[in-house]
């Protein structure tokens, strides 16, 4: 994780096994933590922390930490349930999307925030864990509200002409059942890992340029810390957008799979 | 640099998307625990908050509403009172004028019997004198005539009865040539 920029001229890049460190405790056994299990515990007591503070004594006329707690509790319920399933079924799903949301942007945060410099969502436990949940409830939603219908709807989307369901079944089913849990997984994890990488990139390379390059390189320096500095800042916003496009897809598949029509 | 980057992936044996164990338990603790806190404390707090605040709201303008409606219904009340006061006053004063009315009249009645009783007396106290003054009249003409007839005759008229007879058939004279004469 720390840069590394060895002392006879080469480079070293970050590389894949900086999400895999040294376990800390339980080496060897199923429940074996290192520092990126310790880094989601963080996150998870922060947000524990923050939200218990934020709600432990609930106003009509909010204090300053109960508004910041309350609008973000509002996003979780107005933009995304609210606006997707709608009055109902949205206050049905609202502790899953809330919990999926929350929880997905703080492990996203730690990726920015200095000391702990990586994502807990970055290894593939939380991102498959809530893409394998997300699937598991739109397909029970559907089930439950009417199976006929989800079926049909998942399998055989009307307005297609009869002969075309050869085709288009398979690629409804591939499409819903396989790809969905499998892109929920990728674009959360991947967007962790590369931003992850990057950042290690830029930091790697400016402390390259400026202690071990040569004359006119350590120039290159100020580019690459420049750079490390403006993608610390995108980091905080894809931190955000991947945690909003998580809930949001989930609530998006519920929707489907208790709509009457497409 | 992507060299170096592709280099050490070969090296170590770590795949990205296979997923350890460790990672999936400690994953699903973290998920479930922050479930429940949503699910079973933070979300219905919010949600009780949400309602107590719509209840204030709400409980604001009906007590505004309550408020207007009770202002109007005083107004109505001091507006009725208002002419209550008004028709009250009006039956007041004419109640008073015929009051008046009556005491003028009971007044008027008053004076006229009290006057017809004083000149129904004085008519009386007259006409009682008139007797009383005829009474004397005839006593006394009848001595002066006796007197006088006593000294033109010279003799004593002392006999009273034969006196009176004397008066009388004189007076009876006197009444009938007064009568002739008329």
């Amino acid at each position: 994780m720390l840069p590394l920029a060895t002392g006879d001229g080469t480079f070293q890049g970050p590389s894949i096994n900086e999400f895999f460190p040294e376990g800390v405790f339980f080496v060897g056994t199923p429940f074996e933590i290192n520092r990126i299990m310790l880094i989601r515990f963080i996150a998870m007591a922060a947000l524990i922390l923050l939200f218990w503070l934020g709600t432990r004594r609930m106003k009509v006329v909010p204090t300053r930490l109960q508004s910041l707690v309350e609008m973000g509790l509002d996003f979780a319920r107005v933009n995304i349930a609210e606006s997707i399933l709608g009055k109902k079924e949205g206050k049905r799903f609202l502790p899953l999307l809330t919990t999926i949301f929350f929880l997905v942007l703080f492990m996203n945060l730690t990726g920015p925030i200095p000391f702990f410099n990586i994502a807990g969502t970055s290894v593939i436990g939380v991102p498959l864990l809530l893409a394998v949940i997300s699937y598991c409830t739109f397909i029970y939603a559907g089930l439950k509200k009417n199976p006929g219908n989800f079926v049909r709807n998942s399998l055989f989307p009307p307005g297609v002409p009869k002969a075309l369901y050869i085709i288009v079944t398979p690629i409804e089913f591939i499409s819903t059942f396989l790809v969905r849990p499998v892109t929920l997984t990728l674009r959360l994890l991947m967007n962790m890992i590369v931003g992850h990488l990057l950042l290690v990139l830029f930091f790697t390379a400016t402390q390259f340029f400026f202690f071990t390059a040569d004359g006119a390189f350590k120039l290159f320096g100020a580019g690459t810390l420049v750079f490390g500095l403006a993608f610390t800042l995108f980091e905080v916003l894809i931190a955000v957008l991947q945690a909003y496009i998580f809930a949001l897809l989930t609530a998006v598949y519920i929707q489907l799979a208790v709509a009457e029509e497409h | 640099m992507l060299h170096a980057v592709i280099a050490a992936a070969a090296e170590e044996a770590h795949n990205p998307l296979l997923p350890a164990w460790p990672d999936i338990i400690w994953s699903a603790v973290c998920f479930v625990v922050i479930l429940f806190f949503f699910w079973k404390l933070i979300l219905p707090r919010m949600q009780k908050m949400l309602d107590d605040r719509a209840e204030a709201i709400e409980g604001n303008i009906a007590k505004a509403d309550d408020a207007q409606r009770k202002a109007e219904a005083a107004l109505e009340q001091y507006t009725a009172q208002l002419a209550d006061a008004r028709a009250e006053a009006g039956k007041i004063r004419d109640v008073a004028r015929a009051d008046g009315q009556k005491i003028i009249s009971e007044l008027k009645e008053q004076a006229g019997a009290e006057a017809a009783r004083i000149t129904a007396s004085a008519k009386a106290q007259i006409e009682a004198e008139r007797q009383a003054a005829v009474l004397s009249l005839r006593a006394e003409v009848g001595t002066l005539a006796i007197d006088l007839a006593s000294g033109v005759i010279g003799e004593s008229l002392t006999d009273d009865a034969k006196a009176s007879a004397i008066v009388d058939r004189f007076l009876a004279d006197l009444e009938a040539s007064e009568k002739a004469a008329k």
